[in-house]
């Protein structure tokens, strides 16, 4: 994995494959995909024990988990978002409006999916995807690392 | 209260201001009312006849601007609907938020969307829309009928790069 | 002297418009606004170029959380435009996915609730036991969220007799642990020091602000939808409508909670009486005219407004969420109450979990003090800290901080 680049070192590489800190972004869903997501915390399916947790400020996230398709008030939002998290970090776009725009498209406050505005590393379609999804979505988005 | 039949009550408090009058259904009335009586009718439906006011929907038709008030009431199972219209390209009609509240935002969103002056609101300005989308374009309104897209992929790209490359250029 | 703080989603530092505006005199709050720009998708215009059938998908995405409401209420239009009446057997149906996710969406609520006042063991209790829910629901329709099952006529998939067993069987599990919610939250000190008397509204306030369904309830206004404009198969079972008159967030948390147990009530007398027959009645043409079709979702009243033109695609269709009528309410519920309380009060009317999505920035005009919304949690958790410090003598089984 590169940045700025340089391959990241090794020591780097394990941190963030042990122990990644995610934040939750929502671009404008419908909240089905984020209910499954803090779903993943919950103790049938308990994420915490891959040591992912979700964290409440972007600057000390390794995934950004973004939901939802982009909307013309969110668009400066993401993009200022991303912007602050620190790189590395996996973006990881959920749901089918997040992926593609879905059934939203066409909308006239609708700027498109999540990758016309940042880049996105794992795209995890479904509406919404279930909590096992999710979790080997991020798993594999790690595992490019 | 609960005995009255609030359409009967209507046209005896407002003979001229009452028009048309549909029963669709046992539940379902739909009756035409005079744009300028508005804020009066209304104001009897919620104060006077206990009505709770449920939404106020807009639409265009070759007639003009229609505005439905949605009341309903609930002890006797009826919404009644109060059908206006009003003339474009510049609908205006008074507003009724000063009689009920929970009419604000309501008329708010209807500006947002089709242009409607609410006359009185006592706080008109934008709700529903994003601060980027322009005054005076109102995606409602049947000339914009279709795909509307608001931004151009240029105009993405032109964000994207200030905010993500700004001090790199 | 007066103090805007801006309520909004992301980070605390950036100059941006505000989800909410909160107006604070030292640590009390005087005024509120709102805007609600930032989920704004178009669908009512983005239906307008749908066929009725494929209405019912996208309207099923406005909302996650009320993914059945709002397809019922659409429908209930379509079909009052149309004069056609559905099947028994779909109204049974109807019914049964309604009130699983009544059910679902109380327990959402619940676990919400208890995250922001700081009792993760109830957050992570009560979505324990929602996912019985879930499971439920992925074996009716197959899909945990967004169901598919009603469509204009009736339903779109049957549920199969071999299934009935199950489901009496998940209600058998989940009814004790509803109890032993209601226990836990009533008997708790600390949850009824934190709750009781705040956000409260009076029943005059309630109605002049036009609030609907638990918000409404919870304040004395006896109305619901399911009994005042009846439509699936309520009329055939036997509940009744829960009201308490507090009016304060506590009232709000019991009024969810019983209605939990009336639900469980009707959905065993629909297991036992549902009928043989069709599943769908189908609409052969949609005339020229409108209808309106009204629902009872867990937040509320669901209304649905069309206007056809007698083609294929309706002409308008108004949506009104339930949240979006309860928002007023907030005038009345926020008014002199503590800082602290912001997210446990904006979080009682049940909004979208998008909503709750926060950032606070307070800028007393000298500097400029930014939480994110931990920060603004860790106020609410602070306070129920002080609380348990108070009833440290009484028993603190849930109190986890």
């Amino acid at each position: 994995m590169e940045i700025d680049g340089r391959q990241l070192g090794n020591l780097s590489r394990w941190a963030l494959k042990k122990s990644p800190w995610a934040f939750h972004l929502n671009a404008g869903s419908c909240n089905n995909c984020d209910i499954e997501i803090l779903d993943a915390l919950t103790p049938k399916y308990d994420v915490e024990r891959f040591g992912i947790t979700l964290i409440g400020s972007p600057r000390h996230a390794d995934v950004l988990l973004v939901t939802g398709v982009v909307t013309i008030q969110t668009l400066p939002r993401v993009l200022h978002v991303y912007e602050q998290v620190a790189k590395p970090c996996l973006v990881v776009a959920i749901g089918a409006c997040g992926c593609s725009t879905g059934i939203f498209d066409g909308s006239y406050h609708v700027v498109g999916p999540v990758d016309k505005v940042i880049p996105v590393d794992v795209y995890i379609p479904g509406c919404p995807p279930k909590p096992e999804a999710i979790i080997d979505g991020v798993v594999k988005a790690l595992g490019k690392i | 209260m609960n005995n009255v039949d609030p359409v009967k009550a209507l046209q005896v408090r407002f003979p001229k201001g009452i028009g048309d009058v549909e029963e669709r259904s046992v539940s379902r009335v739909y009756v035409g009312v005079d744009a300028g009586m508005i804020r009066d009718i209304a104001g009897f439906m919620f104060n006077n006849l206990g009505a709770r006011l449920i939404i106020m929907t807009a639409l265009e038709t070759r007639a003009g601007m229609e505005i439905l008030y949605h009341f309903s009431f609930d002890q006797l199972g009826k919404i009644v609907s109060l059908r206006v219209v009003v003339p474009m390209p510049e609908p205006r009609i008074d507003s009724i938020t000063p009689l009920i509240d929970g009419a604000e935002y309501i008329e708010r969103e209807i500006r947002d969307l089709f242009g409607v002056e609410f006359t009185g609101h006592p706080n008109p300005t934008r709700f529903l829309l994003g601060d980027d989308w322009p005054e005076g374009v109102y995606p409602y309104r049947k000339e914009h009928r279709g795909k509307y897209p608001y931004r151009t992929e240029e105009e993405t790209a032109a964000m994207r790069d200030q905010i993500l490359h700004k001090g790199t250029k | 002297m007066r103090t805007t703080i801006p309520v909004g989603p992301y980070h605390p530092l950036i100059e941006e418009p505000e989800l909410f505006r909160v107006v604070v005199e030292g640590e009390r709050v005087v005024d509120i606004d709102w805007r609600t720009s930032y989920m704004h998708r178009g669908i009512e215009k983005i239906a307008e170029s749908k066929t009725y059938d494929q209405v019912t998908f996208l309207v099923e995405r406005i909302c996650g959380i009320c993914s059945t409401s709002h397809p019922i209420a659409f429908c209930n239009a379509v079909e009052d435009l149309a004069g056609v009446e559905i099947p028994d057997r779909a109204k049974y149906i109807r019914c049964i996915v309604a009130e699983l996710e009544r059910v679902h969406s109380h327990l959402l609520w619940l676990g919400l609730a208890g995250h922001y006042i700081g009792y993760h063991t109830i957050w992570m209790w009560s979505w324990k036991y929602r996912e019985l829910v879930c499971d439920l629901f992925e074996r009716i329709s197959g899909n945990r969220q967004s169901y598919a099952m009603i469509r204009p006529g009736g339903v779109r998939q049957d549920i199969k007799p071999s299934e009935y067993k199950g489901i009496v069987a998940a209600l058998d599990e989940l009814e004790p642990k509803i109890n032993m919610f209601i226990g836990a939250v009533l008997d708790d000190p600390v949850i009824l020091a934190r709750l009781r008397g705040v956000g409260k509204m009076s029943r005059e306030d309630a109605m002049k602000r036009c609030t609907v369904g638990p918000v409404a309830r919870s304040a004395g206004v006896d109305i619901d939808i399911r009994r005042d404009f009846p439509y699936a198969a309520y009329d055939s079972v036997d509940w009744k409508v829960i009201t308490q008159s507090g009016g304060d967030v506590m009232s709000m948390a019991v009024v969810r909670l019983l209605e939990c147990l009336e639900s469980v009530k009707i959905l065993r007398q629909c297991i036992d009486q549902i009928p043989e027959g069709p599943i769908v009645e189908e609409i052969p043409e949609v005339p020229v005219g409108e209808g309106i079709g009204v629902e009872e979702a867990p937040r509320g009243e669901c209304f649905h407004y069309i206007r056809s033109d007698g083609t294929n695609s309706p002409y308008r269709l108004k949506v009104r969420a339930p949240t979006y009528a309860n928002l007023p309410s907030f005038r009345s519920r926020f008014i002199g109450e503590r800082v602290a309380d912001i997210m446990i009060i904006l979080a009682s009317i049940d909004p979208c979990y998008c909503c709750t999505n926060r950032v606070v920035r307070i800028d007393d005009g000298t500097s400029v003090r930014a939480l994110d919304e931990k920060g603004l949690l860790e106020l609410s958790w602070q306070r129920t800290r002080e609380l348990d410090s108070q009833h440290a003598h009484l028993s603190r089984r849930l109190l986890e901080l």
